[in-house]
């Protein structure tokens, strides 16, 4: 499946990474090339064959709902580019 | 070079527990290893004080007879693992500056286990990449050239630092991450042992996550036994990764034996790949011979859907490197470039934050995951690689372990491979299809190519049972008797 530079922009807009105008037609040609090499995946046969999403049958554990972690505000702050008063500063997020 | 940096963690051991030698005295040498071999950009960060402090700390511990079973023992931990108080950076732009205020569990376990902090080692950005050339810090250089030729090679990747500074004698040992070949692939190419667990082994907490399907901790060492020890300490359940496992840690170290007598070992017919050179070809066939002869019993089984294991994975990895990557969107920590408005903040901080290959797999990761190729891609991926566990499990019933070379080719040239992403990607073809269905593997140095350069064997086992894969390599490792040097290693420091 040959990708064109259109939809190498509609695909960075959903990935949410700014790829300029000018680099496009590269990108699109590189992808193209991993996914046409990625499509001899159409040559198996996976008819009833159930998709494998974890390899290991991993029990999953219980425990009781009880918070054992938290009251870290300064940690889960201590990275972030720009607080104030204990919170996360961000862009407008609502117009 | 300083005779301590010669030493095995088990010979290092047994001289602390002796006190012939100290643990501060043993980091001073390593500390000074990796000022003389900082060329190679082995490290990320360097941290030497806090490395003497727990040396000292080791020597205080042995002095009361409380040490652990790594006391003192100088390491490199990977930059992918989350270190409290260390900036750790997964070799990102988007991390740069980042310092975790949280340990990694299987980091904690080794600091616990007596091990000594010597830095951050380089990585591909993201442990993205099978080379170590696509780390925002450099790329990082093997301390291997080839006979007569000065030409700088890579460390293989992403494991790249990792590999170099326990090649270089640098650390005594290291941690590394393997998703699809990342601790495996740089062992072979820089002459040392790298392991793989199953997965579920060791605790993902506080890896900086690629593909959390295939991610996992592991050992990289200059001998199997050290790999055996080093992993024991690695290696248990926690309870805040769902996809650690509840089982108990054996005693690989103290149960490991050379003894192959009986093993019936398969020789899977589709790792004959085209253009491989015929020295590994041979290498192959020469350590079957050395298992032949210490009494196991060698056949040859397939693995019908070995060829389409690569594509399959660069389907799933970045499918799940795109989701985990969301993450990073300069808000809460990271790279925030700021533009007009929120998503054109987001988009200019990862484009700034996030490399070519990284980008890269984000976009191909988001396309197989978009409304309509979902199925046609990732799912189709899901199903074959079902395909490949199920050829794994079928020759699992018939042999104990398989024996195959580690890479498809020696070592290259830093810049070679570079124009054509998928080229690099067939760097892995040996190593990716046992990562997909999550089995235990191991990369033991076994001889020299023409050109002198070190090439690796692959031995690949039933899922939890790392014990038969480390009693081969072991088996191997005694008869390869590999012991060459780095060239130039014998000079400084």
């Amino acid at each position: 499946m040959a990708l064109d530079p259109s939809t190498v922009a509609r695909i960075a807009e959903l990935a949410r990474i700014d790829v300029p105008e000018g680099e496009r037609s590269r990108l699109a040609l590189e992808l193209s090339h991993i996914l046409g090499w990625i499509e001899q995946l159409g040559e198996v046969d996976t008819d009833d064959v159930e998709p494998l999403r974890s390899v290991m049958a991993i029990e999953r554990p219980w425990r009781p709902d009880v918070a054992d972690d938290g009251e870290r505000r300064e940690d889960v702050l201590a990275n972030a580019p720009k607080t104030h008063d204990g919170c996360f500063v961000v862009p407008r997020v609502i117009e | 070079m300083n005779e301590l940096l010669g030493l095995s963690i088990t010979q290092a051991a047994a001289r602390l527990a002796a006190r012939e030698i100290s643990a501060r005295e043993l980091t001073l040498a390593h500390l000074d290893a990796m000022e003389a071999y900082r060329s190679l950009n082995a490290f990320i960060t360097e941290t030497p004080e806090r490395a003497l402090a727990m040396a000292e700390a080791s020597d205080g511990r042995i002095g009361r007879g409380e040490a652990a079973s790594l006391e003192g023992i100088p390491i490199g931990m990977k930059d992918l693992y989350c270190t409290a108080d260390i900036p750790t950076t997964a070799g990102s732009r988007i991390l740069a500056g980042f310092v975790p205020t949280y340990e990694s569990t299987v980091s904690a376990n080794l600091w616990d286990a007596g091990c000594v902090c010597l830095g951050k080692t380089n990585l591909d950005e993201f442990a993205m990449g099978s080379a170590n050339v696509t780390s925002h810090h450099g790329h990082v250089t093997s301390p291997w050239t080839r006979a007569g030729d000065n030409a700088a090679l890579v460390p293989g990747g992403s494991s790249g630092g990792s590999a170099a500074a326990v090649a270089a004698r640098i650390a005594m040992a290291a941690t590394g991450t393997d998703t699809g070949g990342s601790i495996r692939q740089p062992a072979a190419f820089t002459g040392i042992v790298g392991m793989k667990p199953t997965y579920g082994r060791c605790s993902r907490w506080g890896i900086v996550a690629f593909a959390s399907s295939l991610d996992q901790a592991g050992p990289m060492t200059r001998t199997v036994a050290d790999a055996a020890l080093m992993l024991q300490a690695m290696a248990g359940f926690d309870s805040k990764d769902m996809t650690s496992a509840d089982h108990e840690v054996p005693d690989w170290s103290g149960l490991l034996k050379a003894d192959v007598r009986g093993l019936r070992i398969g020789i899977p017919k589709e790792y004959r790949v085209d253009a491989m050179p015929e020295e590994i070809e041979r290498l192959w066939q020469r350590g079957a011979e050395w298992l032949r002869a210490a009494g196991a019993e060698l056949v040859e089984v397939s693995l019908p859907h070995t060829r389409y294991a690569l594509p399959t994975y660069y389907i799933i990895a970045p499918a799940e490197a795109s989701s985990n990557l969301a993450r990073y969107d300069g808000m809460r920590f990271g790279l925030r470039e700021e533009a007009e408005d929120l998503t054109r903040t987001y988009m200019r901080s990862r484009a700034e934050g996030f490399g070519a290959e990284v980008q890269r797999r984000v976009l191909i990761g988001t396309y197989v995951l978009s409304a309509g190729y979902y199925d046609a891609y990732y799912v189709k991926a899901q199903k074959v690689r079902r395909r490949i566990a199920e050829d794994f499990s079928a020759v699992f019933e018939r042999v104990d372990a398989l024996l195959t070379p580690t890479a498809p080719s020696a070592p290259f040239r830093i810049g070679e491979k570079m124009d054509d992403p998928v080229a690099m990607y067939l760097n892995d073809v040996f190593t990716v299809p046992s990562s997909l269905a999550g089995l235990p593997g191991i990369s033991v140095p076994a001889g020299l190519d023409g050109q002198g350069l070190p090439l690796g064997l692959q031995v690949l086992g039933r899922a939890w049972d790392e014990q038969t894969v480390l009693d081969v390599a072991l088996a191997l490792e005694e008869a390869a008797g590999f012991a060459t040097l780095p060239y130039g290693l014998g000079e400084a420091p």
